[in-house]
């Protein structure tokens, strides 16, 4: 019968039960509650996010016409995790490569030094911009290679091929843009250079991502939430640029053969007509995957045709110096108008000579700039040095210094492009440390003729143009065309350079004597009153044929600074350059004779030799 | 009669069925959450899980109408002829069944399959409380006990030879029941010890003390097996004097050759505490017969029992368990991580589980099981849905009504008047509680991966229907208790 010696076990059992329930709460409460990593290990298994990709933003000259926009472009992406059974013979064969070339591929996307933050579970890139034709074939029989996808994306398109070095171009993310800027994931692509780079915040737009469901298989299962959290890609926005294309085009046309650079600037908005930089090259290159071999051609190549000449080359200026000693020279009162100075074949003090060619003597400031004396600027520039009313040359130098750089130069003008380079004025420091404060006018007289120390970037020879257009001030150069972004106030105010506008009248007269029958006498034309100053700078080679002008004279339409080394005289290479692009601009197109002008100018080759510059 | 089945029908505990009822919405529900239709789609509609398990519910509720409008006389009177015809389908199951993911346990009934071992619970509980309820069983004989461990190890063996080890296991659960009727808490004492032992040998096997030539697995066993020998000195015979200078002379020994070893000569300090063990074994016998102090003599057998325990885990282990549960062991221990292969469901449901958080991600909303990273998501894995789609508050609740309807359970069974209906009732709610702590434990990542169903919960038909009977088998019996005697 009924047994009641055990009935107290009953409360063991139950202990027991309440033990188990307690343990596992404790557990639950362990995972659910305090440990907060399963959350995302289940939303890295099931959600999967895919990046929609906005269209970058074209970029239009400043009449509008399309210069660079976006063609359609296709990746390849593999998620390894979903690789299975892979032919990779056919493969290979479908996307015309070999089997060494995959696996090597493969094992550059599984190496974590190489591509930290690798996951078996998620896309990575395996092969970038192919084109349409490349794809087609594979296309067809994507299904066959489950894990592989085609992924669209858009490259550049150049409508004409000139502007490289200003346009710039869009290469894979670093490690280091990755880091700098959260938005960039590998894979991406990022302007590296000119306009791309300069404004890609504007250009790239805004990724858009969908979040998308996928099963323990890897298919996916819909979107997630009904796309709740999905968000839509944002285009990037046009932008239109101050140059003009056709002018750009000529400008590439006539340095052909040559090193060197032409800088045009519309002086009134400080807009940038065109940039050219010789040697250049099709911006269509660094596009697509060819870019990488490319690139390292044209790297290797000993005329550089990569480097920005135009911002980043820094040039003696030569005699187009010489207007900015004027302005100096006239604002402190150190000559006037009507001051004379001797010049027989030169400035002759002592044992320093500094040579000029004949003409009539003494020679007063507009024909002094007209024939480009190098006597009357020597003799101004050590008068300045040496006057009393500085106290002593360091002072002096200070002084001149100062106006140099009001005028744009010795410093970055912070024109929107990267990589400018700032040039050199040298002061009275730099001086003092190399001739242990012992110098004078004398010792630094090279700096009256632009030469010596003094180097300018041909943007910066082109500002000087503007500015003296402008009759006293510039505005900050820059290709984007005014008015387009918030950023852009630093492009819209005038930056006045302390001399009198009626010094910079004398100086316009003389550049305009100049043209009518001085050095740049081949720029005269009947249609317009074009105003400029040669310069031909002194180097360890040949000289260098340098031009700056604007026109017209009066209301000017078009500054212009044209650099080519080793040209020889002002007039041989730049005044012709020069001319011919005035030409196009202000009349929109070159005369039937201009053209042929044109065409020989193209054609002339300057032989560099083939020592790496 | 009219009278009497109104009795019945007032006499049953539908606290007990309003419990069951509420598990029951609860696990089709969470079948509803776990199912990758969506909800726009006929749930009602016999061709999804959802749909099936509806009706599977429904024919239970008519299952356990019949079942419980059966006297318990019918029980108490066949429960040996049951038992024995289960036991026969058990045996034909092995010859009649089609092979499903390697076991043998599914026989093809027409559009159902039906898992016997399910059924056999109730009828080897039904033959066990029949055992004990007669009038001379003693759990104190020995002859006794072994009868009624043949009643449960025969069903045990024939679902192992179904290749069903998991639902074999099930049947431990009885010598819980066992124990309430008066089975010696020895038992329970060394099936802990044996746990304790398997595990701490396998975790620690590798891990070597220091410099010295042997594992911390095996030292730390026998250093609780020689620690454990003063301790039931004292419990057993209460001798404080022997019990005391036998903790000195082990604490010494040992102390004394870990200093050898580590400072002076590496040397096995194991030998040392087996040795010890022994020889302290021996002195115990022969103190028995000389203080005649017999239970020294069961000392004397648990501790070299356990020494020779020890020393088998090794070859149980790698020689009699099969790859598959040698793996799951290895998981569960932390030995083996490869989340690809074994270790890749409890991974997963413990992500599931994790992820929910504290109010659960929602109804449906759970990736984890819904996309099928969790495998078995609707069966064996359920509680993965609980957890994912209603968090730690929803999955607390589940396991709190789990522990009320078991507690209700004990309540039921120790009203029972007869040996009969307890022995009965404590069977229903140890399986119950095995089923849960093994289930739950394993998608917890806390037990191993064995597959067995969470009662009443779980996808499926056979085991809906075998606890349904189980327990309406025991409802009917107390709902009679009144009546009966």
């Amino acid at each position: 019968m009924m047994n009641h010696k055990y009935d107290n076990r009953k409360y063991l059992i139950g202990f027991l039960a309440i033990l188990v329930v307690f343990v596992y709460i404790v557990r639950l409460f362990q995972l659910q509650v305090l440990d907060k990593g399963y959350r995302e290990s289940a939303d890295n298994n099931a959600l999967l996010y895919r990046t929609i990709y906005p269209m970058r933003g074209a970029i239009r000259d400043r009449n509008g016409k399309l210069i660079v926009s976006n063609q359609p472009s296709y990746d390849i992406m593999v998620t390894m995790r979903s690789v299975q059974n892979l032919d990779t013979l056919s493969l290979c064969s479908l996307l015309g490569i070999t089997k060494s070339e995959f696996d090597a591929r493969m094992a550059e996307i599984r190496d974590p030094r190489r591509n930290p933050g690798y996951s078996r579970y998620t896309r990575q890139p395996f092969m970038f911009q192919l084109s349409a034709s490349e794809i087609s074939s594979l296309k067809q029989e994507l299904y066959r290679f489950p894990g592989f996808e085609i992924e669209n994306r858009t490259i550049r398109r150049y409508e004409y091929e000139a502007g490289a070095h200003m346009l710039g171009d869009l290469g894979e993310v670093s490690k280091k843009d990755i880091e700098d800027d959260s938005y960039y994931e590998k894979g991406d692509f990022i302007g590296k250079q000119g306009v791309e780079k300069y404004y890609e915040k504007e250009l790239r737009g805004e990724k858009g991502v969908e979040v998308l469901l996928r099963d323990a298989r890897g298919r996916i299962q819909g979107s997630y939430r009904n796309g709740e959290l999905d968000r839509e890609a944002v285009p990037g926005a046009d932008i239109e640029l101050g140059v003009d294309i056709e002018l750009q085009q000529l400008g590439e046309m006539l340095m052909q053969n040559k090193i060197g650079s032409i800088v045009a600037i519309e002086p009134s908005t400080g807009e940038i007509l065109c940039m050219v930089s010789s040697p250049s090259f099709k911006p269509s290159e660094l596009t697509g995957r060819h870019r990488g071999e490319n690139y390292n051609r044209l790297a290797a190549q000993f005329d550089k045709p990569l480097f920005n000449r135009t911002i980043q080359g820094t040039y003696p200026p030569g005699s187009t110096f010489k207007t900015a000693q004027a302005l100096t020279l006239l604002q402190e009162n150190i000559i006037d108008e009507n001051t004379l100075y001797p010049c027989h074949n030169g400035f002759i003090f002592g044992r320093l000579k500094v040579g000029c060619h004949s003409h009539s003597s003494p020679i007063s400031l507009v024909p002094a700039i007209a024939t480009s004396c190098n006597g009357y600027f020597c003799w101004g520039y050590y008068h300045m040095i040496g006057a009393n009313k500085y106290g002593s040359p360091q002072k002096a130098m200070t002084v001149w210094k100062d106006y140099m750089v009001d005028m744009g130069f010795g410093y970055r003008l912070g024109v929107d492009l990267p990589g400018e380079s700032r040039g050199m004025i040298p002061n009275a420091d730099y001086y003092d440390r190399h001739y242990r404060r012992s110098w004078n006018g004398l010792t630094t007289i090279s700096n009256a003729i632009g030469q010596g120390e003094v180097t300018l970037t041909p943007l910066q020879i082109a500002n000087l143009g503007a500015t003296i257009a402008n009759r006293g001030y510039y505005i900050v150069p820059h290709v984007l065309k005014s008015g387009q972004f918030a950023k852009d106030s630093l492009y819209m105010e005038r930056h006045y350079v302390n001399v009198d506008t009626c010094y910079y009248n004398l100086v316009v007269k003389g550049m305009r004597q100049s043209v009518i029958d001085g050095t740049c006498h081949a720029a005269n034309t009947p249609d317009y009153l074009v105003c400029g100053k040669t310069g031909t700078a002194e180097n360890k080679g040949k000289d260098h044929s340098v031009f700056m002008g604007f026109a017209p004279m009066y209301n000017p339409q078009i500054a212009i600074a044209v650099y080519v080394e080793n040209g020889g005289f002002g007039a041989v290479y730049g005044v012709p350059i020069g001319a011919l692009m005035i030409e196009q601009y202000i009349n929109g197109g070159l005369s039937e004779e201009s053209q042929r002008k044109a065409l020989e100018m193209s054609q002339r080759e300057i032989y560099y030799g083939e020592s790496k510059r | 009669m009219v009278n009497r089945n109104a009795d019945i029908i007032r006499n049953i505990d539908w606290a007990t069925v309003a419990l069951v009822a509420a598990v029951m919405i609860c696990g089709w529900f969470s079948v509803v959450g776990s199912s990758s239709e969506s909800f726009s789609t006929d749930l009602l509609s016999f061709s999804t899980r959802p749909g099936k398990q509806l009706v599977w519910m429904l024919c239970a509720v008519v299952l356990s109408a019949l079942v419980m409008s059966i006297t318990q006389l019918f029980y108490n009177s066949y429960s040996y002829i049951i038992y024995v015809a289960f036991m026969i389908l058990l045996l034909a199951t092995i010859f009649l069944a089609h092979e499903h993911k390697g076991s043998r346990s599914w026989l093809d009934l027409g559009p159902v399959s039906l898992q016997p071992a399910e059924f056999a619970k109730f009828a080897t509980a039904l033959a066990l409380a029949k055992f004990t309820d007669k009038y001379s069983f003693n759990s104190q004989n020995f002859s006794d006990i072994v009868k009624a461990a043949g009643l449960i190890l025969i069903p045990m063996s024939l679902i192992v030879m179904q290749n069903e080890t998991g639902s074999a296991l099930v049947y431990l659960a009885f010598v819980f029941v066992l124990f309430r009727e008066g089975l010696t808490g020895l038992v329970l004492y060394l099936g802990a010890m044996a746990v304790v032992i398997f595990i701490v040998a396998l975790k620690y096997a590798d891990v070597p003390v220091g410099q010295m030539p042997f594992n911390v697995g095996k030292f730390v066993v026998l250093l609780i097996i020689s620690l454990l020998v003063p301790a039931q000195c004292w419990v057993m015979q209460h001798d404080r004097k022997t019990s005391l200078s036998l903790l000195y002379v082990t604490a010494a020994v040992t102390a004394v050759g870990m200093l050898f070893s580590g400072f002076i000569i590496p040397f096995d300090v194991t030998y040392l505490q087996v040795v010890l063990i022994v020889t302290i074994s021996l002195w115990l016998v022969f103190h028995s017969f000389k203080a005649i102090a017999r239970k020294y003599l069961v000392v004397a057998g648990i501790s070299v029992l356990g020494v020779v325990y020890l020393f088998s885990v090794d070859y149980v282990f790698n020689d009699i368990l099969q790859d598959h549960q040698r793996s799951r062991i290895n998981v569960i221990l932390g030995l083996e991580d490869d989340p690809k292969a074994a270790g890749y469901n409890v991974n997963q449901s413990m992500i599931a589980i994790g992820s929910g958080g504290f109010a659960g991600k929602g109804f449906m909303e759970g990736t984890q099981t819904r996309l099928k990273y969790v495998p078995e998501q609707d069966t064996d894995f359920i509680f993965c849905t609980v957890g994912e789609e209603q968090g730690f508050l929803g999955s607390s609740f589940v396991l709190l009504l789990y522990l009320a309807l078991i507690l209700r359970l004990l309540f039921l069974a120790e009203r029972q008047p007869s040996v009969f209906g307890r022995v009965y009732g404590y069977s229903v709610l140890c399986i119950l509680l095995f089923h849960v702590f093994v289930n739950v434990g394993m998608v917890l990542g806390i037990t191993p991966v064995i597959g067995i169903p969470l009662p009443f919960f779980s996808y499926g038909g056979s085991s809906l229907w075998g606890f349904t009977i189980l327990l309406s088998i025991f409802l009917r019996i107390d709902a009679e208790r009144l009546a009966s005697y």
